[in-house]
């Protein structure tokens, strides 16, 4: 297809499936820990705008988790289709780390996950509550096994290689790797970003259709004030995983600075705006602020780090996507803050509920931490090629020798059938934050007559659309 | 350490699996008899008999997906490649059908009649490429040291495909039954009806399964059918007519209760037992073991821990949840 070689194809697959996932598991940590909060302030201040709000995102916490798992399902079965060479070298490691994902995001929804989006009525409030706080730890350690799987891929260590498969010599080692720390902060902050957008979005949709009322005004202010706290704080994470990168993956940071080669006793510039040439080895229309780069990541002003001419060319990662994606992540990372400081700003001049541009700003700010963390993601990944364990294994040694042609196929059903699907799931979760929250919002369990009856599936806690017209 | 890490995890993966076939089995099989139950209400009951529980079901194909890649990193990462486009396609008919699942309950009116042929359809393309996929691993891989050397289509095969049509009656047989415990009235009755031939049918395929694989592998025939083997494993096909004659006999009466089902999942069970007695030892058949495809026993053990403290509380929760929802469902018992 378009003559893309196989491995072009398992990798395009790949990203395709995975960056359709981790946009509903990043929700899900993220509204998880919000719906922690909400729960905690109704118990606390008995104040019933926190109990309508809780029941309100948990039904779209519902149809996220859901999506979730079901676009998951295929990412079980994906190393071993497509990367089968990976997988029998390197599942010894992956395998356990992910098999302890799932065990963990099972014992959540056997054990809590039902309480949570059914219980309310069955349950006392403080046992409901601590079902939900285990909800959110849940996501948490699942994140924990999955960052701490792929950041063995990006920092490998206690290993050793032995008839040709990784053996784990020191567990502790293979879940502690050098960048695990920073991946999983700046994961977790991205998760809470992104949920805090897309609340601050729904509530901005609401206020700028004239509903503002006390439900819409709070989530608002709750997602402003996650926002000016959040964001800043992310970019500070972001720049300390980047130190970590530089120190353990040198060459991606070469590719996100569009760095070729050091001038001797000059400082490294940084580069704003260029379309980096990986053939002729340079930059074209290069825009840049001098000796920035050294200063932002050695932390003087003409301090160096290796450029791309310092790796062999097949070393190399693509420079021109990595460069761009983390421009884009940067880039929307400091609006984000500018949005965060804006509101605070209204906030201290009284009038957070009534700046129509800055509801405007925050409606269209809705999708950027999901966009945000796409374009993360693909700098870490994209900037660790060409390997897929770093420094151990190739990308090109790990794929299954499938043709272009199934390859082709594949990725077209696949293609067809997510968009398909998650389009249709995902307009739904959209019309439930379009209906807004109400006063008294029960939950789903209340108008079931048995209340011994309920069903475990996270989706059935989401109303019928029918029952909405 | 004494424990045989390899034959331990062979054990819970098998189980895994087994208890994948059981319980995603009939609720599978409710889509693939929406053909012969025409009415909208009759098949709202059907899917509301499943509703509660059927997405917990998948969790042993996720888990099972999971604990292969652990335990036996090499079966994985072959028998995933070989079977790339029977298990992608049933990865999709799961997806389809859990999702129409849900949306024949709450999409618009006029939608309704897509999401129940979505359903359908999913359920039967998931529950087909995993009859095939079956199939296909019985009929062995070509393997040359750890690499898959066989071509993208060496899955399809007439065998694969008669395993196919094959799981296509054993989950109709398994849904039909299913059914005739949460039922009553003109559907069950219909239920009832249906069973008879559908396992009918299944018998021929297990037979026709148990002289065709060792017709054409060697291997499996020797296992069988010499001493004192033969013996030994007499029992398995004994018990299969035995167990057969006694689910005809139990849908002779008005209302026949579990027997049926419990009966039905014997059937599975001993069918399962004798695919395990011919492939033993080998997890990539006909040359690789489960010996030479284990992880190293760090691996192992390492994730043993986590299986062992946690699916004891999946099974705790399954068995709540199936105690919960007993007893009949009725027309307009929706837990929608």
């Amino acid at each position: 297809m378009f003559g893309l070689t196989a491995l072009e194809l398992a990798r395009i697959q790949f990203g395709f499936t995975i960056s359709f996932h981790i946009i509903f598991p990043a929700i899900t940590i993220g509204l998880a820990s919000y719906l922690a909060v909400l729960e905690g302030l109704w118990l606390w201040k008995k104040d019933t705008v926190y109990r309508d709000l809780y029941h309100f995102w948990s039904k779209i916490f519902a149809v996220n988790f859901a999506m979730g798992v079901v676009s998951g399902l295929v990412m079980a079965y994906q190393f071993g289709t497509n990367w089968s060479y990976f997988s029998s070298f390197a599942g010894s490691v992956t395998g356990p780390l992910l098999a302890y994902e799932v065990l963990t995001a099972f014992f959540l929804e056997a054990g809590f996950l039902g309480v949570m989006l059914f219980g309310w009525h069955r349950v006392g409030p403080g046992l409901h509550f601590f079902a939900t706080v285990m909800v959110a730890i849940g996501t948490l350690i699942s994140a924990t096994w999955i960052l701490a799987s792929n950041s063995w891929m990006q920092t490998p260590q206690g290993i050793e290689i032995i008839n040709d498969v990784v053996v784990p010599v020191n567990w502790f080692e293979v879940i502690f790797n050098p960048s695990f720390p920073y991946r999983l902060a700046h994961m977790v902050t991205a998760a809470f970003l992104a949920t805090a957008l897309f609340v601050g979005a729904s509530g901005a949709w609401h206020l700028l259709k004239g509903d503002n009322n006390p439900r819409v005004c709070k989530m608002f202010s709750m997602a402003m004030w996650m926002l000016l706290v959040v964001a800043p704080l992310q970019a500070f994470i972001g720049d300390q995983h980047g130190l970590n990168t530089l120190k353990h993956q040198p060459a991606k940071i070469a590719a996100m600075e569009g760095h070729w080669e050091n001038t001797p006793g000059e400082g490294v510039p940084l580069i704003l705006f260029a379309w980096p040439d990986q053939a002729a080895e340079k930059n074209h229309f290069e825009i840049a602020i001098p000796n920035l780069s050294s200063l932002i990541l050695t932390h003087s002003l003409d301090g160096q780090f290796p450029g791309l001419k310092a790796f062999a060319p097949e070393d190399r990662p693509p420079v021109a996507v990595v460069f761009w994606t983390f421009r884009i992540m940067v880039g929307l990372g400091l609006l984000m803050i500018t949005l965060g400081l804006w509101a605070v700003w209204r906030r201290w001049r009284g009038t957070l509920y009534e700046g129509r541009w800055l509801h405007r700003f925050a409606l269209v700010m809705g999708p950027t931490g999901l966009i945000a963390i796409l374009a993360g993601w693909y700098t870490t990944e994209i900037g660790r090629q060409p390997w897929v364990i770093y420094g151990v294994m190739r990308t090109k040694d790990a794929v299954s020798d499938h043709s272009a042609l199934t390859m082709s196929v594949m990725l077209i059903v696949f293609i067809i059938a997510y968009f398909f699907v998650f389009g249709i799931g995902t307009s739904y979760m959209l019309k439930l934050v379009g209906k807004g929250p109400e006063a008294g919002e029960e939950d789903p369990a209340t108008d079931n007559d048995d209340p011994g009856q309920s069903p475990a599936r996270p989706l059935s806690a989401a109303p019928d659309l029918n029952k909405e017209a | 350490m004494g424990i045989d890490l390899p034959i331990v995890w062979a054990c819970i993966i098998a189980f895994g699996l087994m208890m994948y076939v059981i319980m995603d089995g009939f609720d599978l099989g409710i889509g693939i008899l929406f053909p012969f139950i025409k009415d909208r209400t009759d098949r709202d009951v059907m899917v509301n008999t499943v509703a509660p529980v059927w997405d917990g079901n998948e969790t042993w194909l996720v888990l099972g997906g999971a604990g292969l890649m652990a335990a036996f990193p090499l079966a994985y990462s072959v028998i995933l490649t070989a079977l790339y486009i029977p298990l992608a396609l049933m990865l999709l008919g799961l997806i389809w059908r859990g999702v129409a699942f849900e949306f024949r309950f709450k999409a618009d009116e006029h939608h309704k009649p897509f999401w129940d042929i979505a359903f359908m359809g999913g359920s039967i393309v998931a529950t087909f490429f995993q009859g095939v996929s079956l199939g296909a691993f019985l009929n062995g891989f070509e393997v040359e040291g750890v690499r898959y050397m066989g071509g993208a289509m060496d899955w399809l095969t007439p065998f694969a495909l008669f395993t196919g049509l094959g799981l296509l009656v054993a989950y109709a047989l398994l849904g039909a039954t299913w059914l005739i415990i949460k039922t009553e009235g003109p559907l069950h009755d219909r239920l009832v009806t249906l069973a008879r031939p559908l396992m009918l049918v299944l018998l021929a395929v297990i037979a026709v399964v148990s002289l065709w694989t060792p017709l054409a592998h060697q291997q499996v025939a020797d296992r069988w059918f010499t001493l004192p083997n033969l013996f030994f494993f007499a029992p398995v096909p004994g018990l299969v007519a035995l167990t057969a004659f006694l689910l005809l006999r139990s849908l002779r009466t008005g209302d026949p209760g579990p027997a049926p089902f419990v009966l039905t999942l014997f059937l599975l069970f001993l069918g399962y037992t004798g695919l395990g007695i011919s492939m033993f030892p080998y997890i990539i058949p006909p040359a690789i073991t489960l010996r030479e495809a284990a992880a190293p026993p760090e691996s192992m053990g390492f994730a043993l821990v986590g299986a062992l403290l946690i699916i004891p509380v999946i099974l705790a929760y399954t068995a709540w949840s199936y105690y919960v929802f007993r007893g009949k469902v009725r027309a307009g018992d929706g837990y929608h």
